[in-house]
């Protein structure tokens, strides 16, 4: 393959960025935003162009013998800083950045397309397309990395456009608060990825990938017997490694920043916190996959810390009002399902199941469609806000006779998330089920048990919004769909949503690239088919219409709902560690170690200094005859000194 | 054993040498306290002939006794009216003058009678001892680059001359 | 009697001690300025004297009094010419009414 079209769809976006960071204010909001959606949808068509060729041109270099290979288009050296130490730039092909990079592209450009219409007026305009621009740029070189170093840097990247994107409304307070708090939290966790960098290369002496996965057992070999605190340093790096898994992917105790993300604008959340910067962690372990495998330690980390995220998202997403915050814990929940999916996966074979790398194939479709429908669901979020000017759903209800499109494209969305045959969440999330139901039980029926909360909130949310009593609201403001701009990428993902889950996505991407035939398995499909429609039913019974079902349950358990809706009181948690802990106890101490330590010996002497000159300034009195008379006594002292000392 | 003539010439020279420094620095007169620095000028030079440096001592009278001396007249002349005396200074600076001046005479006295090179070779052992200083010897002395040559020093005092001259000529200028 | 190396060097430690004297007393600035040339020419002396005595086979002392002579004729010019220029500004030659350059 030819470098130029992969270094243009790096390009492109980049580009944009610079125009409209720099010219923006020059142009007008249609001019921008024109350029925007143009640069962005040439950059979807080459992503296509790529992915398809990998996946189709059936070149022996990407498919040979049946098996997809890895792929570096160009790897060039962009730091030496020693022999060894080398940082490169590349762009590699393989199943899953293939993937990523439809993905990406898709869901921006219906994005760019939608906030033309959502954004419309707003001042700043063209800087959001330029922040768009920048965040799409920086994904897309994050998922062809060829090396962990260069993912580190356009992770960090992503990671700016984020807190510049969540932070857009920057005159208001919560959202400053929100995109700084987004930063923090990140930045937190990536030191942990920095270290886990830095101790896997330091023992391998490679970034790069290719080299990395190809021979999980070699680095293993490099890292020799080295330990520390018990685990074996592999161990360490991998974990850590995945910690910055955990503050990108908000998993449990890192997630508390992406709800409060929501403070940005709707668009920016559906492409960043939901689609495709939430799902870097994801893609973080599935492309170190293999060495994850060597240390299972770490693999039953991923996958307790995504069971727990899991469960613990779904319910704190029963208890929310903010439409949008349901949307993110429900995100939150979405992606630990990932996460526990890739972590009951294994590259060997295992006694008693079929295919054991099958969590990592579902892992990655779930990762696919659902990239599909939660943008549609935040889109949909979007037109809802955009009609109602309320996040709250109590400013909504009875919304279907006013807004046909969003109503059905929504519906299609909760379908397609609850796992209701035959839109796309049914297929992956049962691939899923299956994968942790072969590895043990226990993942499988736990897991199910979220499947079913997943289908009770999301029709909760559902049905508080498009049924029940319409709001008063609507006859001074009648509320009604949005312009074209935001109902074509609505109508156009709910298409998407309904066939993806027909594609047969083992053809595409497994863990080593060799094909697999995705077959329904009857058992787990029926049991979690069951479990939705039981959580639909629930749903319905309970918000269809107003009643009094809500009140008694909320009743029954007054603690639980609402710690719930405190979403189990992390905020507050975190707040007492930084404000009551650290900020009073070490921080306070060491500021007084500074202000009367450190500050006060520097004070010292100056101040000394200070005295002293005062002092002795009055002998520079200007009269030269004076200095002449000291200087001739301080000479004959000094003499008188040095003849009797030495004479 | 120096000779005769050349004991007293040393004694007239170095009375007159310590009687006129003494005068230079008391006299009341401006004019007169340069008048004693010429005398004093002259008794240098003369000690510089004694010494068998011909040329220094003819440097010392023409440079020293006749050029700088007559600056000081004529600056004497210029900032001085006629028979005015030299203001006198305070008493405190005075005492205090006085009390370090004495305190650098006792320990250079002290120095110099305690230091072993002092006593031992007349005068006239040094003068054979070293060969007689011609003309030539110094041409050659301040036109070589060799080891005990002096060219560039040389030069840049005919710089700095230069530099002093203009100097002097921008301060001094009326505008 | 020998004409020996402290009989030369007396003159020119009186002469050293009354410049001393003299800028440290004299209130005149070109009274000053004839104490320093004191000073300076006792100083050019002792050259002198230790290059005969002491390395009567070269004649580096020498060399150097020359240069000094001629460092002090051009000192002597530039700080003759601030002294006409201060007596210009203030009207008269006193080191008293100079004392501006101080803390």
């Amino acid at each position: 393959m030819e470098p130029i079209i992969p270094i243009l769809i790096l390009a492109f976006p980049l580009f944009t960025f610079l125009l409209l960071g720099l010219c923006g204010m020059k142009m007008s909001h249609k001019l921008a935003g024109f350029i925007g959606i143009a640069i962005l949808g040439t950059t979807a068509v080459l992503a296509y162009i790529v992915s398809c060729t990998y996946f189709f041109s059936g070149d022996p270099a990407f498919i040979f013998e049946g098996v997809r290979q890895q792929y570096q288009v160009f790897d060039v050296t962009w730091l030496a800083f020693t022999q060894s130490l080398v940082v490169k730039i590349g762009f590699l092909i393989d199943p899953i950045s293939a993937l990523m990079l439809v993905v990406i592209t898709t869901i921006s450009f219906m994005v760019h397309l939608y906030s033309w219409g959502y954004m419309e007026g707003e001042p700043g305009f063209q800087r959001y397309y330029a922040f768009l621009s920048l965040f799409t740029f920086s994904m897309l070189g994050l998922v062809v990395a060829t090396n962990i170093f260069q993912m580190y840097i356009f992770w960090e990247l992503v990671g700016v456009s984020s807190y510049l994107l969540i932070g857009f409304f920057y005159k208001l307070p919560s959202a400053v608060s929100a995109s700084k708090k987004a930063f923090i939290v990140t930045r937190f966790a990536d030191l942990g990825f920095l270290i886990g960098i830095l101790l896997l290369s330091y023992y391998t002496d490679t970034f790069n990938f290719v080299e990395l996965t190809q021979n999980p057992e070699l680095v293993l070999g490099t890292t020799g017997g080295a330990t520390y605190m018990g685990a074996s340093v592999l161990t360490w790096a991998m974990v850590l490694i995945f910690s910055g898994g955990m503050g990108k992917s908000a998993m449990m105790p890192l997630h508390i920043w992406l709800p409060d993300a929501m403070e940005g604008p709707t668009p920016v959340s559906a492409l960043i916190h939901a689609a495709t910067m939430v799902v870097a962690g994801v893609y973080l372990v599935a492309r170190l996959f293999p060495l994850y495998c060597v240390v299972d330690f770490s693999l039953t980390f991923i996958c307790c810390v995504g069971a727990i995220t899991a469960f613990y998202a779904a319910m704190v997403a029963c208890a929310q009002t903010d439409i949008k915050r349901i949307l993110a814990f429900s995100t939150i929940s979405q992606i630990a399902f990932m996460m526990v999916s890739l972590g009951v996966a294994y590259d060997k074979p295992l006694e008693g199941v079929h295919y054991s790398g099958l969590g990592y194939m579902a892992g990655m479709f779930h990762l696919f469609t659902h990239a599909m429908f939660k943008a549609l669901l935040f889109l949909g979020a979007g037109a809802l806000i955009h009609a109602v000017h309320s996040n709250e759903y109590t400013a909504m209800g009875g919304l279907r006779k006013y807004m046909p499109i969003t109503h059905w494209t929504f519906l299609i969305g909760c379908l397609a998330i609850a796992g209701i045959w035959p839109f796309a969440g049914f297929f992956s999330k049962d691939e899923m089920l299956a994968a942790m139901f072969q590895r043990h039980w226990f993942w499988g029926a736990w897991m199910t048990m979220v499947a079913g909360l997943t289908a009770f909130y999301m029709f909760r949310l559902y049905f508080l919004v498009f049924w029940g009593e319409e709001n008063p609201h609507y006859k001074e403001h009648k509320p009604h769909d949005a312009p074209w701009q935001m109902s074509v990428p609505l109508i156009l993902l709910a298409g998407v949503s309904i066939c993806a889950g027909w594609i047969q996505f083992g053809e595409f991407v497994t863990w080593n690239g060799e094909p697999y035939h995705i077959h329904i398995e009857a058992p787990v499909a029926f049991t979690s088919l069951l479990v939705a429609v039981v959580g639909i039913a629930l749903a319905a019974i309970m918000y269809m219409k107003k009643n009094t079902l809500p009140e008694k349950a909320r009743n029954m358990w007054p603690a639980l709902w609402q710690a719930a809706n405190r979403r189990f009181y992390w905020d507050e948690i975190y707040m007492f560690i930084t404000h009551r802990i650290i900020f009073n106890i070490i921080c306070r101490s060491i500021a007084w170690f500074d202000r009367h330590v450190i500050d006060a010996t520097m004070d010292g002497f100056a101040k000394m200094t200070q005295s002293l000159s005062y002092r002795i300034r009055g002998m520079q009195n200007g009269e030269v005859q004076s200095y002449v008379g000291w200087y001739i006594s301080g000479a004959v002292v000094i003499a008188a000194i040095a003849w009797l000392c030495f004479a | 054993m120096d000779s005769v003539g050349n004991i007293i010439v040393y004694f007239a020279v170095a009375i007159m040498l310590v009687i006129f420094s003494i005068a230079a620095v008391t006299a009341k007169k401006i004019l007169r306290a340069a008048t004693y620095l010429l005398f004093v000028l002259i008794g240098t030079a003369i000690f510089y002939f004694q010494m068998g440096y011909q040329f220094l001592g003819g440097v010392q009278i023409a440079v020293y006794a006749g050029g700088i001396m007559v600056l000081f007249v004529f600056a004497i002349l210029l900032t001085n009216k006629p028979n005015e005396k030299a203001p006198e200074g305070k008493s405190h600076r005075k005492t205090w003058g006085f009390l370090v001046s004495a305190a650098s005479f006792v320990l250079l006295l002290f120095a110099l009678f305690y230091m072993p090179l002092i006593h031992g070779f007349s005068l006239v052992e040094c003068l054979s001892a070293g060969k007689l200083i011609t003309m030539h010897d110094i041409g050659e002395a301040f036109t070589g680059g060799e080891r005990f040559q002096y060219l560039l020093p040389f030069e840049a005092i005919s710089v700095l001359l230069l530099a002093c001259i203009i100097g002097g000529v921008t301060i001094a200028r009326k505008d | 009697m020998d004409l020996s190396m402290l009989w030369y060097l007396v003159p020119s430690v009186i002469m050293l001690v009354c410049g001393i004297y003299g800028f440290m007393t004299r209130k005149n600035l070109i009274a000053i300025l004839i104490s320093l040339e004191l000073m300076l020419n006792s100083a050019d002396l002792n050259f002198v004297i230790f290059n005969r005595y002491l390395y009567p086979g070269s004649m580096e002392g020498m060399i150097f009094t020359l240069f000094a002579i001629a460092l002090a004729a051009a000192e002597t010019a530039i700080a003759i010419a601030i002294i006409i220029n201060i007596y210009r500004a203030v009207g008269n030659t006193d080191i008293n009414e100079v004392k501006q350059m101080r803390f």
